[in-house]
């Protein structure tokens, strides 16, 4: 009886796996790009970078150096594996289960300073994206503005900048404002739930501007929104950076070589999406569909673009004044125990493959860097 | 067998078996029909009245305007009830049939094909799930002493929770799973997640079925000289059968959240996990995409629920129904 019952089932089942055989081809797993049957006599190293999050304009640089060849140029073929809820890029690069990984600056480091080894080879962002975001009518310009608010922020790492900044004008996060979990997303700003919201310049502010105000039946627009970019108010902190293996790098020649050139190829994609903006968002819409549809990837290149651009000493060079100042706060807020050692980042490598770079007549510094403007579309479609 | 019989001219008691055994087999596929009609009818009358109550209420907030007044209950304790946070039904049901902004397919075609994923995570699992559970069941019927050592281990593992063990499986799934024959891709992660909330209650209830005999029967058997392995056959696995089957019900929806969940926690692309978290971070300026997507979880659900249940017609048969239901 029990095997007519698993050939009954085992039937069902191949029924549904059949079934599921024309779902979507899965496009899931890092969508490696079709090997070109090597011409280049060489093979190509295969390497992996875990990003931070899904797939979107945020880490366009990359997914251009993938899809346009970069990579390839320098002898890698890279997979790029998708960010997650619970996916703590320093963890899988310290497991070795990735080469490389995406992260900020304070979510490197917290970790490596309870040992994982793990250090921060190139400095791609030059400044924050993090915003607190309030309507214009609410009357918070500043920190001190936050006194007696409810005051939203993620959490999990997202609010030393915040904390940091209500330290700076004298008020205490724990008692002078009233702090609320928010969810990744604007709607309880828009609710009224919240007097100010945390927000990534690039993703949850242009999603306030990307909805529809009931009170006009147009979008919201920038003059109904103040800001607070923690920027002008000096508690920002480093955010994207590419990190590797930190023994490795000491002990295995190759794997620094591979670095080297996997920084490059990663610039080079960033100088390429500086230049030629819409491709990037096209190449990003297509690497598997983001949060956010096209119009919101738009908006997000153009000011991923003005994190990055321009780079004073060079792009993925460390700003040594930005770095000590998010250790400063970092230690201030407890996040950090102790300043880290000098191991935490590394220049040589970046100042290598923009040497590379440079050789080859690319403009490495974006000087004359400037946003453009981007049509706004409701829901980012 | 031969169709003379309808000439009503060949009086063969083998054939008026047959006969018989047709009008039977016909009359139960009548039931099912009305059976499956009335169950369809109710579920589309259910859903309409919810529909409204949902829509009523929120009329009603809307009439009172809930977001000026302070009402303690609507608006505070239930929702508020305006689009943002209750979009109109219409608007919901009404997404199934849009194509979202650089896509090339309409909505309901996309929830359909990332059902079909998830499905495949969850069958996946589902189907490992059952053999361990059963060999875990199995085990512990065999051994009363292993029973009590291994069994608090079991329900100790229903305790952890997903969101920790996922990211776990997923990169030690990347890093350690080449020694199988196939390329291990982060699906099948998902799978092992979809296992580990499926094997429990096949282990448990299986365990109850297997032990389920009265000793009256496992004294006619051990009068017959029957082995070990016949008296699991002939009398302790079928007597496990409802048990069983009323643990697959809920270890099939299990397998669906424990997909959906993985999905979500361990960053695997193409299913209805990464859908949902995908609406959920663009609530704000498109809730009824989100009612929507959780809907299309809840068809799957559904739909898996229905399956077990068809199989279980099925291996079970009509006599067991009554128990089992």
């Amino acid at each position: 009886m029990l095997l007519v019952f698993v050939l009954v089932a085992a039937g069902c089942g191949n029924d549904d796996d059949d079934a599921s055989e024309p779902a979507p081809a899965p496009a899931t797993e890092a969508p490696a790009p079709a090997p070109t049957e090597a011409p280049a006599p060489a093979e190509l190293v295969e390497v992996s970078l875990q990003l931070q999050w899904v797939p979107q304009s945020q880490f366009a640089g990359f997914f251009a150096a993938r899809d346009l060849g970069f990579y390839e140029d320098v002898g890698l073929e890279v997979t790029i594996i998708d960010g997650a809820v619970d996916i703590v890029p320093a963890t899988v690069l310290d497991s070795g289960a990735a080469d490389f990984a995406i992260s900020w600056v304070p979510r490197g480091l917290v970790p490596r300073e309870e040992g994982l080894n793990i250090t921060n080879i190139a400095q791609v962002f030059q400044r924050s994206g993090t915003l607190q975001v309030s309507f214009a009518d609410a009357g918070i310009t500043g920190p001190d503005d936050l006194e007696g608010k409810l005051v939203g922020n993620w959490g999990f790492g997202n609010e030393f900048e915040l904390f940091a900044g209500l330290v700076s004008v004298g008020l205490d996060p724990q008692s002078d404002v009233t702090l609320v979990q928010q969810d990744f997303n604007m709607t309880a700003l828009i609710n009224g739930d919240i007097d100010a919201a945390q927000a990534m310049i690039y993703n949850e502010y242009a999603q306030v501007l990307e909805t529809i105000n009931p009170d006009t039946g147009e979008l919201f627009q920038p003059e109904d929104l103040s800001v607070i970019d923690w920027n002008d108010v000096g508690t920002a902190m480093l955010q994207d950076a590419i990190w590797a293996d930190a023994d490795k790098l000491e002990t295995d020649a190759e794997y620094r070589d591979i670095a080297v050139r996997f920084v490059e190829a990663s610039l080079r994609g960033w100088i390429h999406c500086r230049d030629n903006f819409q491709e990037c968002v096209d190449i990003v819409v297509a690497a598997s569909p983001p949060f956010g549809g096209p119009a919101h990837q738009a908006w997000m290149m153009n000011e991923i673009n003005a994190l990055i651009w321009p780079s004073p000493g060079g792009v993925g060079i460390m700003d040594q004044a930005l770095y000590d100042q998010t250790i400063d706060v970092a230690t201030s807020q407890g996040i950090l125990q102790a300043a880290p050692d000098a191991g935490a980042f590394r220049t040589d490598i970046a100042e290598e493959a923009i040497a590379n770079l440079e050789a080859a007549g690319h403009d490495v510094f974006g000087n004359d860097y400037a946003r453009r403007t981007v049509e706004v579309k409701e829901g980012g479609e | 067998m031969p169709e003379t019989d309808t000439m009503g001219m060949v009086d063969d008691p083998l054939v008026r078996e047959h006969r018989l055994k047709q009008q039977a087999a016909q009359e139960q596929r009548r039931d099912a029909v009305v059976r499956i009609t009335r169950q369809t009818v109710t579920f589309v009358v259910f859903l309409a009245l919810l529909a409204a109550l949902y829509t009523g209420y929120k009329a009603f907030g809307q009439a009172i305007d809930d977001r000026q007044h302070d009402w303690a209950v609507v608006g505070s304790v239930l929702p508020r009830t305006d689009d943002l946070n209750m979009p109109p039904v219409s608007e919901i049901f009404g997404q199934f049939g849009e194509t979202p902004g650089g896509q090339d397919q309409i909505y309901v075609k996309i929830l359909f094909d990332e059902a079909l994923f998830t499905l495949r995570e969850a069958f996946a699992g589902f189907m490992v799930g059952l053999v361990i559970g059963m060999a875990i069941a199995l085990a512990l019927a065999q051994w009363r002493r292993l029973e009590q050592g291994l069994l608090p281990y079991v329900i100790a593992s229903q305790t952890i929770p997903l969101i920790a063990i996922a990211p776990i499986i997923v990169i030690w799934g990347r890093k350690n799973f080449d020694v199988f024959p196939w390329e291990w891709q982060d699906w099948m992660s998902v799978s092992i997640i979809a296992t580990y909330l499926t094997f429990f209650p096949v282990a448990v209830n299986g365990l109850r079925g297997l032990q389920s005999p009265r000793p009256e029967n496992q004294e006619l058997m051990e009068s017959y000289a029957a082995n070990w392995g016949q008296t699991l056959w002939r009398l302790r696995l079928p007597a496990s059968l409802p048990y069983l089957f009323a643990a697959l019900k809920i270890a099939a929806t299990a397998s669906i959240v424990g997909a959906i969940v993985g999905e979500i926690s361990a960053g695997v692309e193409g299913g209805l996990g990464r859908r949902i978290l995908r609406e959920a971070f663009n609530y704000t300026t498109g809730p009824d995409r989100l009612f929507a997507s959780v809907l299309g979880a809840a068809v799957l659900g559904i739909f898996v629920f229905l399956v077990v249940t068809g199989v279980e017609r099925l291996v079970v048969g009509r006599q067991n129904r009554g128990a089992t239901a």
